[in-house]
């Protein structure tokens, strides 16, 4: 028996659907940017500050050693999700940004030499790009980019070409934040590992939309945000492999990530909280333990199910507006429906669906290669999450309409 | 028409005052959109947020704006205050131009509760929607930033930042 997606049961659970805006239903179509929030996560956040709070690892009272323990299953959960071996190897961090900053400096510095190369994709979200130049500059190293072609998708043969004695990590996204395209990961980690370079997956736009499990992949390094996978801001994880982050040296340094502190000497912590300096964002910990839960509870193939409808359905219904070109139309992608609209620039289009309760995104989405790849100063981009509908999709189309006839 | 067509929609009277036909004529059709040749001020501006983009071309002779144009490409707001200004910047002296560049500012960004004394300012008033889109001021006054840029022959390029 297949349970049936009740997709009004799972907006129920999230309150801020419930806002008017402009005086109409709000439709939430800008979920790459964030997504909203479940009860249960709210709860949990509030629940830590009103019964637990306390701050934790060194306490002997009963407070901290509860919080204690709330953080650290909310690490266990998070093991569990990304199919990680150890808790050791998953490190609570600020969110996707931090996560790939922490690998470029403290992999980096003892990795990468002059001559070096480090290769990225045409596709990269700027957070994935920049800590690589600034390592790039600081180490005499060389960045490298793989293209793509005109659906979105990675040239893999030019990919291969640029993989050379050289490369030393190849950083690239698992779920395009402005095309959508998945790109194909284990394929990607295989050919790096057999040139000898290792692997970080910027997993940002990917673990609310598909599965996904590190051991499997076999990547080094793999990053994501709490905040666009239910959870809240300023939680984010960075998971890589033991051997790796016991051979790599402090991201920031601090209390918690020490063993033993004197003037002439100091020793550090064992993993993870050798790169977890100072106090944590302990309720967003626990409550990233709960949207993770909550995901899990609906599965996350469930989800995948049905938001490859929902884009389905959205490609199609968009493309009945004259003058909409999609952009990013690989075979393989999910969650974003990016486009633009002929003699109407996105911002435009945005402030009039803003104006009928439509939330989008326009812009560059931080990925201005992609921008300039394509030749446009910036798209308008729908994105999905668990909770939206076929009629959403039409609010959006419908909200075009309006678009068009104030333009033309 | 677009105004007529504007009312059917549900409540769009602030979608109406943000697009007037004036801007929406403006930016179909912008006014002294070409490459200026012999200008002898210019100055570049950049809307990092969404691409925006304007180049203001001056010939000042004797403290005035003897001739001005621009090139850019950017979203219906930011086409159309630039088409606009031209208009109205074209043949006023380089001291009347910086109390526009003032007052336009003072407009785009005012309290939407204060009283509009948009007499003075006369064409520019149709930009008086703007207030009510915080986030689309930047788009609005760009071309200001950038002329005021090029008459004080700043070497960096503009930005809204």
């Amino acid at each position: 028996m297949t349970s049936q997606y009740d997709v009004n049961a799972i907006r129920e659970d999230f309150p801020i659907l419930r806002q008017r805006v402009h005086d109409l239903p709000l439709v939430y179509l800008d979920n790459a940017a964030t997504t909203q929030k479940p009860q249960e996560v709210i709860d949990s956040i509030v629940r830590y500050y009103t019964e637990t709070n306390a701050n934790i690892h060194r306490g002997v009272h009963l407070l901290s050693e509860k919080a204690t323990r709330e953080h650290e299953d909310a690490r266990k959960i998070v093991r569990r999700f990304l199919n990680a071996r150890s808790t050791q190897e998953i490190i609570f961090v600020r969110g996707c940004t931090e996560a790939i900053n922490l690998v470029a400096d403290s992999w980096g510095a003892d990795n990468i030499g002059p001559g070096d190369e480090i290769l990225v994709t045409n596709m990269e979200h700027h957070s994935n790009i920049v800590p690589w130049q600034l390592l790039c500059q600081r180490l005499g190293a060389v960045l490298k980019v793989i293209p793509i072609d005109e659906n979105g998708d990675l040239l893999m043969d030019e990919y291969v070409k640029l993989l050379g004695p050289r490369t030393k990590i190849v950083s690239v996204v698992h779920l395009s934040n402005a095309l959508g395209t998945i790109n194909p990961v284990h394929e990607i980690t295989r050919l790096a590992h057999e040139a000898g370079a290792k692997v970080l997956i910027d997993g940002a736009q990917s673990v609310p939309h598909i599965a996904v499990d590190v051991q499997e992949i076999d990547c080094d390094f793999f990053a994501f945000s709490g905040h666009k996978i239910y959870g809240p801001t300023g939680i984010g994880v960075l998971y890589g492999k033991k051997e790796l982050l016991e051979a790599m040296r402090p991201y920031q340094a601090g209390g918690d990530m020490i063993a033993s502190v004197t003037f002439e000497e100091t020793t550090y912590n064992a993993l993870p909280y050798k790169f977890e300096a100072g106090t944590p964002h302990i309720a967003g910990a626990i409550a990233l333990g709960a949207a993770i839960e909550y995901v899990e509870r609906i599965g996350i193939a469930a989800i995948a199910a049905h938001e490859h409808d929902l884009i389905e359905y959205g490609a199609a219904r968009l493309l009945e507006t004259p003058g909409v070109r999609l952009i990013g139309t690989s075979a393989n992608k999910a969650s974003i429906l990016s486009f633009v609209l002929e003699g109407v620039h996105p911002h435009d289009v945005g402030t009039v669906l803003d104006q009928q309760g439509v939330a989008i995104r326009t812009g560059h989405h931080c990925v201005q290669p992609v921008m300039k790849r394509f030749g446009i100063p910036a798209t308008s981009r729908a994105s999905l999450a668990c909770y939206n509908t076929r009629s959403e999709i039409d609010a959006l189309v419908d909200g075009l309409k309006k678009v068009v006839e104030i333009f033309t | 028409m677009a105004r007529r067509l504007l009312g059917e929609v549900n409540d769009m009277s602030e979608l109406r005052e943000l697009y007037q036909e004036v801007i929406l004529d403006h930016n179909k059709k912008p006014r002294n959109f070409r490459v200026m040749e012999t200008a002898n001020h210019h100055a570049d501006g950049h809307n990092p947020l969404c691409g925006d983009n304007v180049t203001i071309y001056l010939s000042i002779e004797d403290g005035k704006i003897a001739d001005i144009s621009f090139q850019g490409s950017g979203c219906a707001i930011s086409k159309a205050s630039a088409s606009v200004m031209t208009t109205v910047l074209k043949g006023k002296s380089v001291a009347d131009a910086e109390d526009l560049f003032n007052q336009f500012h003072e407009l785009v960004t005012a309290d939407s509760s204060e009283e509009l004394d948009a007499d003075h300012l006369g064409k520019l008033a149709v930009f008086s929607g703007v207030r009510e889109f915080p986030a689309r001021v930047k788009c609005a006054s760009l071309a200001w930033h950038t002329v005021h840029a090029a008459l004080a022959e700043s070497e960096k390029p503009v930005t809204t930042e």
